[in-house]
């Protein structure tokens, strides 16, 4: 009997670089406080923000994809060539079809690399290193480019005082390869589509195709319903990939959640039980909430700030729209 | 055993003191959580979280918007509790 040919991959995979890059312009919150008849104060109270990054109207997902993609290549010290799958996490690329990730290839050099996007919001970079580890040590691909990139100032409301003040644009961006040493523990990940509608588009393209006078659509979120599933129903996911990887919350020596809400990530600091040495992503503070991009754009930001370091071993979690969720410990590059 | 609307109110007390370090001598039934008590919308779903937990019921989210008063959530939670 005729047998087929299986591919195996190598038995560890890790972040071999990383790259972000951020929307052009810091808006603070007295640019957005008018319209939603708000305050500077009550923004930094209920959010934290205090700014959050916009690109300029001409820039676009790719743009910000490719130049936090570059960084993270330029890291790996791997070609373009070497890559053989490009996973783009977005839910702002404005086209139906074609996906982003084949035109970000193109202009990476990484053709023929595979090239898909994904739709996991606020997941989707954590999806991503799930499916990219998956992909390495399966011998799918050598190396796997998984860039979370936003530009949701192109779908806000400036009246909206659910979601729109909190978003901004940016991108980041890992080259997943092969190592020598486990550096992406098991992913958990989830989703609970009966919370589809706590955070949603105003108006789906049909209904704007049937009745054209209704306008462009925005985001909204029913925020006290998703601090309540993001502050109490991850935690114990968070716990689930502590344990997954064999290690323990005394372990960890980052914590990096999906910058939605400082008071979300206080909130999971208390109910994983993280311990005082953790250095939490808080970047939020300064970038706003980025969606996919928001997990990789904190970690460069505790690099860069030198509150955690290459080899440290970090919890990285992702939720949001869907609902969707993903969480794995990761050694930082 | 269900609680009695006492004891629901004390245990309550201590949660909601717990998330604001407000007095829980302060947290009578005719309290108004947002007039009174200055809770946000984020801080009260923190606080039904940690009753839902406490006295084992189910606040759907939608009932929230209705507890007005540390008494609403009292009555609410000892009829679920039934």
């Amino acid at each position: 009997m005729t047998t087929l040919t299986v591919r195996r991959g190598p038995e560890f995979t890790r972040i071999l670089g990383l790259g972000v890059a951020r929307g052009e312009n810091a808006v603070p919150n007295e640019d957005l406080i008018e319209p939603i008849n708000s305050s500077d104060e009550w923004i930094r109270k209920m959010t934290g923000i205090v700014t959050r990054v916009r690109a300029n109207r001409d820039t676009s997902v790719i743009d910000l994809s490719e130049r936090a993609a570059l960084g993270a290549i330029a890291q790996a010290g791997i070609d373009p060539s070497e890559i053989d799958a490009v996973i783009l996490s977005t839910i702002s690329f404005p086209h139906i079809t074609p996906g982003g990730a084949p035109v970000l290839a193109e202009r990476l050099g990484a053709t023929p690399a595979a090239a898909y996007d994904i739709s996991a919001a606020c997941a989707g970079y954590c999806y991503g290193i799930g499916q990219a580890d998956a992909l390495v040590r399966s011998g799918a691909a050598r190396n796997v480019l998984v860039v979370g990139a936003e530009k949701l100032s192109d779908f806000v409301d400036p009246e909206d005082r659910s979601i729109s003040y909190l978003l901004g644009d940016a991108a980041g961006a890992v080259v997943i390869g092969a190592s020598d040493t486990a550096g992406i523990g098991p992913t958990v990940w989830g989703s609970d589509g009966g919370g589809a509608e706590l955070i949603r588009q105003t108006s789906s393209w049909l209904d704007i195709r049937d009745n054209r006078d209704l306008p462009f659509p925005t985001l909204r979120q029913e925020g006290p319903s998703v601090f309540k599933w993001a502050s109490f129903k991850m935690a114990p996911v968070a716990l689930q990939a502590i344990e997954a990887a064999g290690v323990t919350p005394e372990d960890i020596q980052a914590f990096i959640p999906h910058q939605a809400n400082t008071r979300i990530i206080d909130q999971l600091v208390k109910q994983i039980g993280l311990p005082a040495h953790v250095a939490v992503g808080k970047d939020i503070v300064d970038s706003g909430n980025t969606s996919a991009a928001s997990i990789p754009l904190a970690t460069e930001r505790l690099l860069r700030d030198g509150d955690a370091k290459s080899g440290d071993l970090a919890l990285q979690i992702g939720f949001g729209a869907g609902l969707v969720y993903a969480a794995q410990v990761v050694v930082l590059p | 055993m269900a609680l009695s609307n006492d004891e629901v109110l004390a245990g309550l007390a201590e949660i909601v003191s717990e998330e604001t370090d407000i007095d829980t001598a302060e947290v009578t039934a005719d309290k108004s959580f947002t007039d009174d008590l200055d809770i946000d919308s984020l801080s009260m779903m923190t606080i039904v979280t940690l009753a839902e937990e406490k006295f084992d019921v189910r606040i759907p989210d939608e009932k929230v918007k209705d507890l007005v008063t540390v008494g609403d959530a009292v009555d609410y939670i000892t009829a679920a509790q039934a």
